[in-house]
């Protein structure tokens, strides 16, 4: 029992104490037998039933106390069994949770009790115990059992004579016949995993010969062994080899391929190094290991895979055939094999290769079986404490005198393992926007430009310099761009030549290099690869190269490759940013002298390519100021001035990219460069369009710069842009323009004698989303005029601004409430938001659960609330409407409360709705909001507070909310606006005795009395009417003291 | 030599040559006697550098190692076949080692690679110039497969014609689609490094000899 539990049973790595088993039908197998010997063991032998352990098992079970009944002394939360040793000491004894027991007729009760627990119980016990024989018959024991024969057991028991120890001696014996069961057991299931062995190879090369032959329709040209002697076992390598596991050699030729010479062993088909003289063959692996010889050949040769997708179902029907005597004569094996094979989700023909294989191992298996457990129970002996990991693989090697079917199944399994355990490492997963690496498709079919590639990779690796170029221009040749032959490039090996090159003194190789890696680095996981191999550090050291055409190789590689974050990081961290900016300033240095060399390219180029790298780095914040800092910005400024098409899109893409900072933002103002921005507008080229309207949308964040744009004359060709919807990654680029630059209102009246308002309603529709939010916004800042509010209307522009607001993008919605808003200002244009239900809509997006468009929406109500036609009618209709924008008060959001307020200060005008949301208890939530330092929402919580004063005792209920107080001190705030409302809501309130007290005493009147002499007319009207009524009720309470 | 036949000289070959200014024939005239006066020390009167000589200075100056390839170097640099380089074929040659246009280089090189002057590279020419380009690999079976695939895959990069030989015509279009094949069979021209090298260290303004 001992040894399958420690050898055999399958326990998770979790180190000691915590270690539990396995849930794998392997344990369940042996869990299973251990059940039955128990369970049995009563009857069988009820001698030794009786016996009493020298510690108890123990260990928690989920077993009530409930569940004893015969024989048992039960109470709420232990039990005691009724039989008892010779010290009165109970054998079983259970208090919840833990329960001890200490004899096996005890165990087998236990398990009769359990019933359908049994599994758990016993698998609970075994990880509660781990070394049970020990505790069973003691220590001294223990050891007998582990290393002694059957002889030395015998010895013992002729020395002591007493009844007790020969008891404890027959358990001895009887543990040990569990042991070497159960061991047997596992070895049948595990027997079943088997994949190769002498007659299913001897199999497939039969079947695999029967195809064979020239001419185009057979798999193979031919296919024989090396050796015609077959050994009794099945096998024909020498048996010095067999001792290694190797059965025959193979020598295939294919049609698209040399000669192959491969080896079959029992950890599965590789190729070898080949035949050397007349017998004698090259042992050593050369290649990848297979499962057999079907998929060997099929990931060697495309030929062989193409013929064999072909001849499948025939090959399919032949091996069925083949296995027709065998599935009669081994019906108990074969049902065991679909349930090893359900799950596995390969191809039809690898599955039915696996049954082929198996079904004939599981025959060969029978008479083998006691052989291996023999050799395993002597090599238990000689290697006591080997770990059961060895034991996997190798102790069997040395004894086993051919080929273990046994030691085959292990070691393929150990195989199978390392390979899962590299191909997860290869699929590390990364960091960031990537795509996980995959690893090109085992069998897929390969073209013919794989190979080529593979030979010319070879050649690179071994060639000299000539070579080596002939090689790299022969390369190039290929279609880089296709990933095929990217990946037939990383997966020959090339790769890591190709950088290895770039370290070198050869300027040829290094171009030749570049030119390649520059193709090649437009594949996402090729970059990776570069990444990982340590290219980019290479590559900014050619960065300093006095050759000017590697300079611009290596520019624009790394501009493919800094695609992703941890390159973007190395390029930084290994000095690259500062050099790239240098290379913007060879565009100046013109005055140098004219070089013949055959490597220079034009000045410009470099420059060029040095903005390419830049833009693709700038994606980083990091990058973003170590350009700026490297002094990036002049020389882009200097570049833009240029005219060259190719050179202005990387420069002004830079730009766009960086404008996201606040500092370039600045800068770029300071340098000038939004001038050339807006020259570039009118540039032919449609992507150098789209990056100047992207950087002006960055940058029009900023006024000043808003007017620069206007200055330059920037409006009009951002206008007439609008008018070419075709390229919707420009319409979305100018569109954001156009909306940030109509923050400004003399912008918007530019844009409206452009006539760009009626053209952005047209966009309002069929347009992508990127577009759509920035013609919203554009329409929202325009709308906030007058006359363009009457322009978007009679172009019919709300219909469809309304149609968006079922949308779920939150930016878009945010800009739509906010468009609308702006329209519900004109009463006319309310009617229409009305008719098309827009409210409703509006007011469903409170509901939204991104506080941003919540809180739009509760502003987009506020204007719908003031224009609408029998508002409260409308408010009133919406059913929980009123409860829902009451229990917004809840939000965490200022933005969202102020909102709310706001809405509620609209709601409140009306009588009826006033009344429901006090209901809805309106008055306790926004007197909890009071204490805050917002003044936002303190100016629309005031303005809500004085609103709805207007019904019942609310303003006694403000008071006794404690809300007076913190409203007198809105006074001291800076804001106008804070002031205004806050008077507005204290003279209301005043009108209640104890809150004129409140306010009386919190100081309040200092400040009114202050606020009276403001020049906001309403303003110092409430402060003037607060102030009357403080004063009336002083008045009020002197005269009831004088009379 | 006196100083009038110098100057003479000086005039005579800076006409003749477009990528040199006067200065920069002086100093490789100088160059020239200079290396001249070494050899001459040894082997007594002669009227140019041998090929010896100057396989020496290519080895040393230029960085060449390819016995083969230097021969021919040589070839090219000695117009008119006597087996000596004489001044003006060492100004001239210099001129397109160093300053030659693509076209010149072209022509050079082909020249170079051709190695029985019939006016095409042949297959056999090629597996000529490149049988020591591979390393040798102890379990290929026939270690001329390599070199022979790889003459296979140089004409079918640079045979435009499929004729199993290079013409200039196609050595030319293969070489203006892609410079690196320009020295596809060998190194002929000295590298950049060793060519700046060598600019520096001859063009510099010379205090030794002004006077001369």
């Amino acid at each position: 029992m001992g040894v399958a539990l420690t050898r055999s049973a399958q326990w998770t790595a979790a180190g000691y104490g915590t270690r539990t088993l396995e849930t794998t039908p392997l344990n369940e197998a042996i869990l299973q037998e251990i059940i039955i010997f128990i369970e049995s063991f009563i009857y069988k032998h009820p001698q030794e039933a009786k016996y009493v352990f020298v510690e108890p098992l123990e260990w928690k079970t989920d077993l009530d106390p409930s569940a004893f009944e015969l024989g048992y002394v039960v109470s709420e939360t232990t039990v005691e069994s009724e039989e008892a040793d010779k010290n009165g000491q109970p054998l079983l004894f259970f208090s919840v949770p833990q329960i001890q027991v200490r004899s096996f007729g005890q165990l087998s009760r236990l398990l009769f009790i359990a019933k359908d627990r049994k599994l758990k119980e016993a698998q609970a016990c075994i990880e509660a115990n781990r070394n049970p024989v020990r505790k069973i018959l003691g220590f001294d024991y223990n050891a007998v059992i582990e290393d002694s024969s059957v002889l030395n057991i015998l010895d013992k028991i002729t020395e002591d004579n007493d009844p007790e120890s020969q008891v404890k001696m027959k358990i001895a014996m009887l543990l040990k016949e569990l042991d070497l069961h159960l061991l047997n057991h596992s070895l049948k299931h595990i027997s079943l995993e088997v994949s190769l062995n002498p007659e299913a190879v001897k199999n497939d090369v039969e079947l695999l010969k029967r195809f064979s032959g020239k001419g185009e329709e057979t798999v193979l040209e031919s296919i024989t062994y090396t050796s015609d002697y077959e050994f009794s076992n099945g096998c024909r390598a020498p048996p010095w080899r067999q001792i290694l596991g190797e059965m025959c050699y193979v020598l295939v030729k294919p049609h698209d391929v040399e000669t192959l010479c491969i080896t079959c062993s029992a950890e599965g088909v590789f190729l070898n190094g080949g035949k050397i003289d007349e017998g004698e063959i090259n042992y050593e692996r050369k290649g990848a290991i297979y499962k057999d010889l079907i998929t060997f050949l099929k990931n060697t040769s495309a030929k062989f895979s193409e013929v064999m997708s072909k001849e499948q179902i025939r090959f399919n029907e032949l091996q069925n055939g083949k296995d027709q005597p065998n599935e009669t004569s081994d019906k108990k094996e074969s049902d065991a094999i679909p349930k090893a094979v359900d799950g596995s989700d390969k191809g039809m023909l690898e599955k039915k290769q696996i049954n082929f294989g198996k079904r004939q191992m599981a025959k060969r298996l029978e008479p083998s079986l006691n052989w291996k457990t023999t050799v395993d129970y002597k090599g238990r002996r000689s290697s006591l404490r080997d770990t059961h990991k060895e034991k996997r693989g190798g102790k069997l090697e040395k004894s086993a005198p051919s080929v273990s079917p046994g030691k085959t199944q292990l070691a393929c399994k150990n195989v199978s393992k390392t390979e899962e355990i590299v191909s997860e490492s290869s699929s590390e997963s990364e960091e960031d926007e990537e795509p996980p690496d995959h690893r090109q498709e085992a069998n897929a079919d390969l073209p013919s430009e794989y190979w080529q590639i593979q030979k010319l990779v070879k050649y690179l690796k071994g060639g000299n310099q000539i070579a080596t170029v002939i090689a790299l221009c022969s390369l190039k040749d290929f279609n880089l761009a296709q990933e095929t032959c990217q990946l037939a490039i990383r997966d020959a090996g090339g790769l890591e030549v190709l950088i290895n090159l770039l370290d070198t003194d050869e300027v040829k190789c290094k171009i030749g290099s570049l030119k390649i890696l520059k193709e090649i680095s437009h594949n996402p996981q090729i970059r990776r690869n570069i990444v990982d191999l340590g290219g980019l550090p290479l590559m900014v050291n050619i960065l300093d190269s006095p050759h000017k055409s590697l300079k611009c190789l290596a520019a624009e590689t790394i501009a493919n490759v800094a695609k992703f974050r941890r390159a973007r990081w190395a390029v930084r961290h290994h000095g690259g940013i500062t050099k790239l900016v240098v290379l913007l300033d060879c565009a100046q240095n013109s005055t140098e002298p004219v070089q013949s060399s055959l490597y220079d390219a034009r000045d410009e180029e470099v420059a060029r390519c040095g903005a390419l790298a830049l833009w693709s780095c700038s994606k980083s914040y990091a990058n973003k100021e170590a350009i700026r800092k490297a002094g990036g910005i002049p020389l882009l400024a200097r570049l833009l001035k240029t005219s060259h098409g190719n050179m202005l899109i990387p420069v002004v893409g830079t730009l766009q990219e960086c404008a996201s900072e606040e500092n370039y933002r600045d800068a770029i103002k300071a340098e000038r460069i939004i001038e050339n921005l807006v020259k570039n507008l009118n540039s032919e080229n449609e992507q150098l369009q789209e990056h100047c309207a992207m950087a002006i949308y960055q940058c029009a964040e900023d006024e000043e710069t808003r007017d620069l744009v206007r200055l330059h004359g920037g409006l009009k060709p951002l206008a007439s842009l609008l008018n070419n919807t075709d390229n919707k990654e420009r319409l979305a680029a100018v569109t954001g323009a156009i909306w940030k630059c109509s923050i400004s209102k003399e912008n918007v009246t530019k844009f409206r004698e452009y006539k760009a308002i009626e053209t952005l309603v047209g966009l309002l529709t069929d347009q992508p989303e990127e577009v759509l939010v920035n013609v919203v916004g554009a329409l929202g800042e325009c709308c906030q005029e007058h006359e363009n509010r009457v322009i978007v209307r009679k172009c019919g522009g709300i219909q469809p601004l309304v149609n968006l607001l079922v949308g779920i993008n939150q930016a878009l919605l945010v800009n739509v409430t906010k468009a609308i808003a702006a329209c519900a200002v004109e009463p006319e244009s309310m009617i229409i938001i009305a008719r098309l239900d827009g409210v409703r809509l509006l007011w469903s997006l409170l509901k939204n659960p991104h506080p941003d468009v919540k809180a739009s929406a509760a502003w987009a109500l506020c204007p719908c609330i003031q224009n609408a036609k029998d508002a409260g009618e409308m408010v009133r209709s919406f059913v929980g409407g009123l409860e829902l924008v009451v229990n917004l008060l809840k939000s965490d959001s200022k933005e969202v409360l102020a909102s709310v307020c706001a809405a509620i200060t609209n709601i409140a005008k009306d009588q009826e709705n006033l009344a429901i949301i006090t209901d809805h208890g309106v008055v306790p939530l926004l007197s909890k909001l009071a204490n805050t330092n917002n003044d936002k929402l303190r100016r629309h919580l005031a303005e809500a507070i004085s609103c709805c004063c207007m019904w019942g005792r609310n303003r006694v209920a403000f008071g006794e909310n404690k809300a007076v107080a913190p409203l007198v001190r809105y006074l001291k705030s800076n804001d106008i606006n804070v002031h205004r409302a806050t008077a507005q809501a204290l003279y209301q309130l005043s009108e209640d005795v104890d809150n004129c007290i409140t306010i009386h005493e919190n100081g309040a009147v200092k400040m009114l009395l202050h606020m009276v002499g403001s020049a906001d007319e309403d303003l110092q009207e409430a402060a003037a009417g607060c102030i009357s009524n403080i004063r009336r009720l002083a008045l009020a309470t002197e005269k009831a003291r004088y009379t | 030599m006196n100083r009038k036949k110098l100057q003479k000289l000086t005039d005579t070959l800076t006409k003749n040559c477009k990528h040199f200014n006067k200065f920069e024939v002086k100093c490789l005239i100088n160059l020239f006697y200079k290396l001249m006066g070494d050899v001459t020390k040894r082997q007594g009167v002669v009227t140019g550098l041998d090929r010896n000589a100057f396989r020496n200075i290519l080895h040393v100056t230029f960085g060449m190692t390819d016995d083969m390839i230097m021969d021919r170097v040589f070839r090219g640099f000695d117009k008119d076949n006597d087996g000596s380089i004489n001044v003006s074929e060492w100004v001239y040659g210099l001129s397109l080692f160093l300053r030659g246009t693509l076209e010149e280089k072209m022509k050079y090189c082909f020249e170079v690679f051709d190695l029985n002057g019939d006016g095409f590279i042949s297959k056999e020419e090629m597996f000529h110039m490149l049988k020591n380009s591979l390393l040798k690999q102890p379990s290929e079976e026939d270690p001329d497969e390599g070199i022979k695939d790889l003459v296979e895959i140089t004409l079918k990069k640079m045979d435009h014609d499929h004729d199993g030989k290079l013409s200039f015509s196609d050595y030319e279009q293969a070489v203006r689609e892609e410079t690196l094949l320009l020295e596809a069979f060998g190194p002929c021209l000295p590298d950049p490094k060793s060519q700046m090298e060598f600019e520096a260290h001859v063009f510099k303004e010379p205090n030794e000899f002004n006077d001369i």
